[in-house]
């Protein structure tokens, strides 16, 4: 096996230099600049991405001339709104308007650090991997709803409420769906769940129940984003534009990107849960473990690709509708779903290669 | 049913009607506006006219007097009638209301409202529908002079 | 000392929002005051008037001629079909023959132009619910037809080719073939449409059962065309009032009973199949013949009064003149379709909420610059 390991050779060059405490900090600052990175880079392709894929639905080109094929478009959107003037609310609570996008941000960043990207390439291996990325997403609403209460805007307030409900709701559904895999595989540790899956991907090993969870959680993750078709929040713009109504400029680039972010972190899951990972399919390229960033990326764009359909095809749920398909529907089918999971682990029911 | 037999039925609820053809495709109904009121409610309600259809409410300004036209129809027997209204009053002109009768009165009564200056009584809501509040003036009227908006030949 | 101020129409759960003047689905400008208790509404009032351009007042002082080009800024999308209302008024008044060509092609081109229009309005219709490419696709189909108006009349929207007397100019040699072409394509686009919408199960729950209009309440409101046919109402023009080439024709009139949005959407989806089956019938027996019946330059109707009833794609449109035997009407009043079906608005969305209110206002579609005049 062919290993680079980068990793291991920063590490020891970088405490050979240095004394130690600087050395993590040195090493923990380069992990940081490595991730802003990913998010900067990931955010601005997602969204170049969304034009053209809408565009190719919608029987037209799309942004071409910027760069090779509009690769920096979004570049000089970024620039555009570096430029804009932050216009505050007068009478908003300037402390708490400041802090929300940040919140968004944060949680979103958080979340990628914990994804592995290939078999070296993860940042923070933890043994309750997967809890606790379901635990930092629900950060994210603090910031929604700080955002929408700080601007001092009824209508801004109005739709950060029927946001964060939204958000807060689905948000068990995707714990759930992602608890039925962790039946199969017994350990929450992400790193552990893709080595599991070198017997086959989980969707094949779980058969029935784990493609209604990934039905489930396909669905459930894209409200969770707020996109399309669950979207009624934001897109009501005919009467308020939702919780970020009062920002401007930077600071709605902020929720903007993260949205996208938070798209790309729930095609991540499940692709780490579902789809295996950084694993090739048959394990091809086994031999080398650095082709793992290809293989997860190309299904974690296919799932990309899939919720950028669903924006673009379906007419929106009204807010109602909404929180009925989740607590009558999805919400039983997901706990029948568990129990159904149990029973065909206890019976050795899954499929192995 | 044939204009002659309209003339003949409606002829014995009210005195004080005129009829005509002339000049006109339809038979014509002149009527008072005391009795404006009662002859709308019994064209609507007759089983033999059952005129439940009021497609179009005009108002006009005949030179010395104010009037209004509306159009008839019934959905059921599909005969059409015209009955007319005027009033000599042109500085505070008030006539009846039909909103109780057909509900599309509403709109069409503001519309009048607000180009001639004829007021309804026990309308819902009269105020002006395309112009501001504070325009002064009935533009349709033929006495209307506005040097910065009309221009003439 | 402060004195509370006490606003009667207001309770104190109740807020005010306002859908302003500028949409993002451009039915025009129309500005709505919503009263509101969360999310029910309680009361819709609209506030007309941004696009009045007193066409009435100017009719009074222009020829006949003058005054068909001023129609087709009244409800730009079924352009045609308000002109031929005008010319027909005329034409009825100096009591016209009209040649029979003149006739079959203007049917042709009213019912070209009402499937533009009904493309464009399903258009906008997925935009409103948040289906956002079926925009696109409407449009594309309405270009094939704007191309053939273009070819022919000479303008895209703003078509002006029919002239009291018959038409401006005869057709252009293709337009028979383009028609036909335009046919098999769009044959095969209607299905997609249903595919995309009308089968999707969350579009039906946004509009079935939303927005009832019963049909006692469209005969009283005065609502017409695919509004009223959907209650159960049978006021098709076409059938009642037959003119121009209409009574050569079978179609079916449109009706369904249940009164709610889903069925005025499938009422006009119905309705582009049968304009097309129209537009079969007569395009390849278009009579020879003169394109034009000349009339004195300056027009001058008899005394009297006039009224004319044309269908365009909104509904029923009313040309009513009062002549006093001069070259300018005395009075020229517009009965337009969108006027009484506005007037239904706030009957029907109170005690819904608002998302409905987005999805029933779609359906009645109107036409601003139609209402204000």
């Amino acid at each position: 096996m062919i290993q680079l390991s980068i990793t291991e050779n920063i590490h020891n060059w970088l405490f050979s230099i240095m004394p130690e405490g600087v050395a993590s900090i040195v090493e923990m600052v380069l992990i940081a600049v490595v991730y802003l990175t990913i998010f900067a880079v990931t955010g601005l392709f997602l969204v170049l991405l969304e034009r053209r894929v809408a565009a190719w639905f919608q029987l037209r080109i799309g942004p071409n001339r910027v760069g090779f094929q509009g690769l920096l478009q979004t570049m000089a959107d970024a620039i555009k709104l570096l430029t804009k003037e932050l216009t505050g609310t007068e009478r908003a609570d300037k402390f708490l308007y400041n802090l929300a996008p940040y919140f968004v941000i944060i949680s979103a960043l958080m979340a990628l650090a914990v994804i592995p990207f290939t078999k070296e390439f993860h940042a923070f291996d933890i043994n309750i991997g997967i809890f606790f990325l379901i635990a930092i997403s629900s950060i994210g609403v603090i910031g929604i709803l700080l955002g929408g209460w700080s601007s001092n805007n009824k209508f801004a307030l109005i739709g950060a409420m029927r946001s964060g409900v939204q958000t807060i709701s689905y948000e068990l559904s995707v714990g759930l769906s992602l608890l039925t895999m962790v039946v199969i595989t017994g350990t929450l540790q992400l790193s552990e769940i893709i080595e599991f899956q070198k017997n086959g991907w989980l969707i094949v090993q779980g058969h029935i129940p784990a493609i209604i969870a990934f039905m489930v959680f396909m669905i459930s993750g894209t409200a969770e984003t707020n996109r399309a078709p669950f979207d009624m929040v934001e897109a009501e713009s005919e009467l308020g534009a939702g919780f970020h109504t009062e920002y401007s400029g930077m600071k709605f680039a902020y929720f903007f990107l993260a949205e996208f972010i938070n798209m790309f972190i729930i095609a991540a899951i499940a692709t780490t849960m579902f789809f295996g990972g950084w694993l090739s399919p048959f394990g091809i390229t086994e031999s080398l473990p650095w082709l793992g960033v290809f293989w997860f990326l190309a299904k974690t764009m296919g799932l990309v690709f899939l919720m950028m359909w669903f924006r673009w095809t379906f007419p929106r749920l009204r807010v109602d509708q909404l929180l009925t398909l989740e607590w009558k529907y999805l919400l039983p089918i997901n706990l029948v779903n568990i129990v159904v999971m149990a029973l065909i682990v206890w019976l050795n029911l899954t499929i192995r290669f | 049913m044939t204009n002659e037999a309209l003339q003949e039925l409606v002829g014995n609820w009210l005195p004080e009607l005129e009829f005509t053809e002339e000049e006109s495709q339809f038979l014509n109904i002149h009527v008072s506006p005391q009795n404006l009121h009662t002859l709308m409610s019994q064209l609507k309600s007759n089983p033999e006219t059952q005129f439940d259809y009021l497609f179009c409410l005009s108002g006009v300004d005949w030179g010395e007097k104010l009037g209004i036209v509306y159009h008839l129809e019934s959905t059921s027997k599909r005969h059409i009638v015209v009955v007319k209204v005027t009033t000599e009053d042109r500085e505070n002109p008030v006539l009846d209301t039909v909103y109780d009768i057909w509900a599309t009165a509403e709109f069409h009564e503001r519309e009048v409202f607000d180009f001639f200056g004829i007021r309804f009584n026990n309308h819902p809501n009269l105020k002006r529908l395309f112009l501001t509040e504070d325009w002064v003036g009935y533009p349709l009227r033929k006495d209307y002079e506005d040097d910065i908006n009309m221009i003439l030949h | 000392m402060e004195t509370e101020v006490v606003n009667t129409n207001f309770k104190s759960e109740e807020y005010f929002i306002n859908m302003g003047p500028q949409h993002p689905a451009t039915h025009g400008v129309l500005r709505l005051l919503l009263t509101i208790d969360g999310e029910i509404i309680k009361k819709v009032e609209p506030d007309l008037g941004y696009i009045h351009r007193s066409i009435e007042k100017m009719c009074e002082r222009d020829s006949y001629q003058q005054i068909v080009h001023l129609t087709d800024r009244m409800d730009y999308l079924s352009a045609n079909i308000n002109n031929e209302a005008v010319c027909l008024a005329v034409e009825n008044a100096l009591q016209l023959e009209i040649p029979e060509r003149v006739k079959v092609i203007r049917t042709i081109i009213g019912e070209l132009t009402r499937i533009s229009s009904h493309c464009l309005w399903w258009g906008v219709m997925g935009m409103d619910v948040g289906a956002l490419t079926t925009y696109f696709y409407g449009f594309r189909d309405r270009e094939m037809i704007n191309d053939i108006m273009e070819e022919t009349c000479g303008a895209r929207l703003t078509m002006n080719y029919n002239v009291p007397g018959g038409l401006m100019l005869d057709i252009h040699p293709n337009f028979v073939k383009r028609v036909k072409d335009f046919i098999t394509h769009f044959k095969t686009k209607l299905p997609e449409y249903d595919r995309l919408l009308t089968g999707n199960i969350i579009f039906q729950k946004r509009t079935i059962g939303v927005g009832i209009l019963s049909k006692e309440d469209a005969i009283s409101f005065g609502a017409s065309g695919p509004v009223g046919r959907a209650s159960g109402y049978s006021c098709d023009v076409r059938k009642h009032h037959p003119y121009s080439a209409i009574d050569k024709v079978t179609f079916n009139e449109v009706l369904k009973t249940e009164g709610d949005t889903y069925a005025r959407y499938l009422v006009r989806i119905q309705e582009m199949w049968e304009s097309l089956s129209i537009i079969e019938q007569l395009i390849d027996n278009i009579p020879e013949g003169e394109h034009r019946v000349t009339t004195n330059a300056v027009i001058k109707l008899p005394k009297g009064e006039f009224y004319q009833k044309v269908e365009t794609a909104r509904g029923e449109l009313g040309v009513y003149i009062i002549s006093t035997g001069t070259k300018n009407p005395y009075r020229l009043k517009f009965r337009s379709p969108g006027f009484s079906n506005l007037s239904l608005l706030n009957h029907i969305a109170v005690g819904g909420k608002i998302g409905d209110l987005v999805a029933t206002m779609a359906t009645l579609d109107l036409v601003i610059p139609d209402i204000d005049r």
